[in-house]
């Protein structure tokens, strides 16, 4: 056990105690309560776990809370980004499990290149896995963005 | 008036006969095309919840004092336990409760397949019963291991007994035919992988069991679990608001929720079981592999006189044998047809009910060898499926068939073939393909629903079905608005509840919108009648020159326009309560969904690359309620199966049957990167005979065609065909050398 003091979407929190080798995402979801960061392998194969440290995609299911040095974003820290209506008009979301990981990678991606071609996007996105398979709604949602 | 009467029911194209008690369906169908609301876009009631990470699903709940469970699973594909010694995990720090073989619906002594649950712990945290699982020991006894399933038909060895079918003299109508091509077709084991794993919260409160569960189906959870326990059906609630996939295979409670429930029972407190991926990818269920010798019998003319099929489903060690022959008896006008279809019982994971289960598969083999018949009689793929058309299902007329108009839809696409040939550069070869799409999707009774409007003016429908994510809240709260005359953001649906609304069949076999949906609109009528009544008595008009208009109380004779807030305000806080019922699918008729898939590809002859670069798709499915939502259902159900195509396959272990391809590296399901470009349309023409709606389910249809269409598009770019899924690089090439020898020898034959 150790104490870990993390800045997620602009607020500090000291989590006391937190078993060494937890992963940012079970601290986000279990001590911090913000289940919107989803956890769908636990292995960093899917990005539903997807969070941005220092504006940076990070998987948060494999990255271990303690070690993490950066200004942590979650989707609850995205909620009023314009994406989140793009998503919603685009119909980019069936289940909705694999959304807001989508969204913050889709956030990192229009903070460094506010205008990407249908290419970069789906470079930038592949790592996110939809089984649902909304990705031409999302190609869309990111297109239009800021419509 | 209730009626009760005998009727066939059909889910996932399984049938049986039951008793029913159903209202009769009273309401006249609103106009074709497109309503106020209902033919409209609508973007999705719960989209701003899920996309921002506030819907809770199953997986976000944590309950006060709640456990979390781990299962030991049978490392052995076979095997029976000799001894097993619970004590240590009991002991281990943490534990709360150890359950083995017996205690729990699930956990078995002798376990049939490699990941079969054998045992499980409650404990503080995951880890803690992880930990304490590995330190459960077990002796085991190994047993016989089938895993071929050829094999285990030469043996017998069933889920059930083998079904088969026969229509006409299939064998003097073969002996007949001009041409005869015939085929052996494989299809993969492929994994549903939702994103949510599998897993409930279970907790006792007085004598009532609280189930929380990822599942499409709350009431069958219900049932299953009021029979594991022993409990009148009233004490189980379970409840499913927001859940993160299924695609079938969330349709059980599931080990997990037994196992849970268990561990709940006996430590007092509640209990999660939650799948992790890797379980997820052993023993979740899956779409079986199968095995298909099809034969075709034509005249010169086109005239497909003959059809026959073996097929082999290699169900696992449990399961149900689906109707892979499907297609074969159904798609074609053809007079003679033999089927028959074994389910192998093997060792291996279980099967569950995978988007479209056997029609999937047999539309594969059926489409890809109607396409070499085609290549043989040297006519054109589309006119034969014109020429070969079915106007009946084996003498059932059907309550609706648009499928010569998806035909049509898809000409000009047809049409493209040599433009997109021309394109072959190099090692590059591109092609067109086509399949033809059959299914069910035609629902049935019963599912009900109510609907509460308040002095606000707004309604509230309460229907305890599931909303799995394929948009069946937005298509319910469409049809109540556009009955009532609401506007459509007056109106919210509350589900996923079997304490809190009443009965609504199960999320699967794309029956949630045609089995709930002429409810909701039923109840939605019962609450505008009642509210026309109150209007007439307020403003002293006739009722039958009333009406609501988006949201506006309206006489014909013009004298009455006003808001229906003005209308209901004075009811304070009463209600208007409207119920509504679905009423019985059409008699003597075959309620099925059709379309058509128009697919371009490219391929590397070189290095058997294959690129899917444009999906046309046609579907025939009645009246589509939001096309909106419609659209993102054919293109999710084209990308799933474009991976069910090119890229995935469980593999496991010949010798042991131990599952090789656990995680999602492994297993490979297409990306954003994957996605070709999709041109989706739908006839949109109501089923006249089916319910007050004329509409059918989607989920399943896309997903249909499209392995059969991809094959063919392969077989026009490369000419070679291809016999098996996935078509992987090897599968690719092994068919392009294929080719190349039988060209060879055709060649020396022809010298």
């Amino acid at each position: 056990m150790s104490d870990l003091e993390l800045t997620v979407n602009g607020h500090s929190y000291d989590v006391r105690g937190a078993r060494v080798g937890i992963s940012l995402a079970q601290v986000l979801r279990e001590e911090l309560g913000m289940t919107g960061t989803k956890i769908a392998c636990n292995e960093g194969h899917c990005g539903a776990c997807t969070v941005q440290i220092d504006g940076v995609p990070t998987l948060s299911c494999i990255t271990l809370a303690h070690a993490v040095e950066g200004e942590v974003t979650t989707i609850e820290g995205l909620r009023e980004h314009p994406l989140v209506d793009a998503f919603v008009q685009a119909d980019a979301v069936q289940c909705g499990f694999c959304t807001p990981g989508q969204v913050v990678s889709a956030a990192a991606l229009v903070a460094a290149n506010p205008t990407p071609t249908v290419d970069e996007i789906r470079h930038h996105m592949a790592g996110n896995i939809c089984r649902c398979g909304t990705y031409p709604r999302i190609e869309e949602a990111i297109l239009h963005w800021r419509d | 008036m209730a009626r009760l009467i005998r009727t066939e029911k059909e889910v996932e194209g399984r049938f049986e006969e039951v008793w029913l008690v159903v209202e009769e369906d009273a309401l006249d169908q609103w106009p074709a095309g497109p309503q106020a609301i209902v033919g409209r876009d609508a973007t999705r009631k719960d989209a701003l919840e899920r996309v921002r990470g506030e819907a809770k699903y199953t997986a976000d709940l944590q309950l006060p004092g709640m456990l979390h469970a781990a299962i030991l699973r049978s490392p052995h594909a076979h095997a029976r336990v000799a001894k097993i010694d619970l004590s240590k995990a009991l002991a281990a720090p943490g534990v709360h409760a150890v359950v083995g073989p017996g205690d729990a619906k699930g956990l078995e002594e002798e376990p049939g397949y490699a990941g079969a649950a054998v045992a499980a712990v409650a404990a503080d945290t995951l880890a803690h019963a992880q930990r304490a699982v590995r330190a459960i020991e077990v002796e085991w006894e190994e047993l016989e291991v089938v895993l071929d399933p050829e094999d285990a038909v030469k043996r017998e060895l069933y889920t059930a007994e083998p079904t088969t079918y026969e229509r006409g003299d299939f064998e003097r109508a073969l002996a007949d035919a001009d041409v005869v091509v015939e085929g052996t077709y494989r299809t993969s084991v492929v994994l549903h992988n939702s994103m949510e794993t599998h897993q409930s919260v279970c907790e006792w409160v007085g004598d009532t069991l609280n189930v929380y569960i990822s599942t499409q189906y709350i009431w069958g959870v219900r049932s299953a679990m009021a029979e594991a326990f022993d409990l009148p059906a009233d004490k189980v609630r379970v409840v499913c608001e927001y859940m993160g996939g299924g695609f079938g295979s969330k349709n059980d409670p599931g080990e997990y929720t037994f196992v849970g429930a268990e561990l709940a029972r006996r430590t007092g407190r509640p209990v999660r079981c939650a799948l992790t991926r890797r379980e997820e990818n052993t023993a979740a269920g899956n779409r079986n592999a199968t095995i298909q010798k099809l034969i075709v019998g034509a005249r010169s003319d086109g005239t497909i006189c003959a059809l026959g099929g073996e097929f082999i489903n290699a169900v696992g060690w449990t399961g149900w044998s689906a109707m892979t022959e499907g297609p074969m008896q159904m798609l074609y006008a053809c007079e003679n047809v033999r089927t028959v279809r074994y389910g192998a019982k093997i060792n291996t994971p279980p099967m569950k009910a995978f988007r479209a289960p056997g029609f999937v598969e047999g539309t594969f083999g059926l489409e890809c060898l109607i396409d070499e018949l085609a290549a043989k009689l040297d006519v054109d793929p589309l006119e034969l499926r014109c020429k070969n058309y079915a106007s009946s299902n084996d003498g059932k007329p059907f309550s609706s068939k648009n499928l010569m108009e998806c035909y049509e839809l898809a000409q000009a696409q047809w049409d493209r073939r040599d433009e997109v040939r021309a394109r072959s550069t190099g090692t590059w070869k591109h092609g067109v393909g086509m399949a033809s799409q059959i299914w069910f999707g035609g629902g049935g009774p019963p599912s009900y629903a109510w609907i509460r409007i308040g002095s606000d003016a707004r309604a509230q429908v309460v229907t305890a079905m599931q909303d799995i994510g394929t948009g069946t809240r937005t298509a319910m709260a469409q049809i109540a608005a556009e009955e009532l005359g609401f506007p459509l953001d007056k109106v919210e649906v509350s589900l996923g509840d079997t304490s809190r609304g009443p009965y609504a069949t199960l999320s699967a076999g794309s029956s949630t919108t045609p089995s709930v949906g002429p409810a909701v609109r039923a109840a939605a009528a019962d609450a505008k009648r009642q509210l026309i009544e109150i209007a007439a008595q307020r403003y002293h008009v006739e009722e039958r020159i009333l009406d609501i208009k988006d949201g506006n109380v309206v006489s014909a004779d013009g004298n009455v326009n006003t808001a229906v807030e003005k209308l209901v305000e004075v009811l304070e806080d009463a209600q208007i309560l409207g119920k509504g019922a679905r009423g019985p699918n059409p008699t003597g008729m075959s309620v099925l969904t059709f379309g058509i898939h128009v697919v371009e590809v490219a391929v590397d002859v070189e290095t058997g690359e294959i690129r899917v670069e444009r999906v046309y798709a046609a579907h025939d499915v009645g009246r589509i309620i939001n096309p909106l939502g419609a659209r993102s259902q054919v293109e999710g159900g084209i990308i799933q199966g474009i991976g069910h195509t090119l890229s995935e396959v469980r593999l496991h272990d010949p010798e042991s049957g131990r599952i090789l391809t656990t995680t999602l590296d492994a297993y490979r399901m297409p990306t954003i990167a994957d996605v070709p470009e999709i041109v989706c349309a739908f006839v949109d023409r109501p089923d006249e005979h089916l319910t007050n709606l004329g509409s059918k389910g989607l989920g399943e249809p896309p997903i249909v065609p499209i392995a059969a269409a991809i094959a063919n598009a392969i077989r026009d770019a490369t000419g070679a065909d291809v016999h098996e899924l996935p078509i992987s690089r090897e599968e690719m090439l092994r068919a392009l050398q294929s080719a190349k020898e039988r060209e060879r020898r055709g060649a020396h034959a022809a010298v």
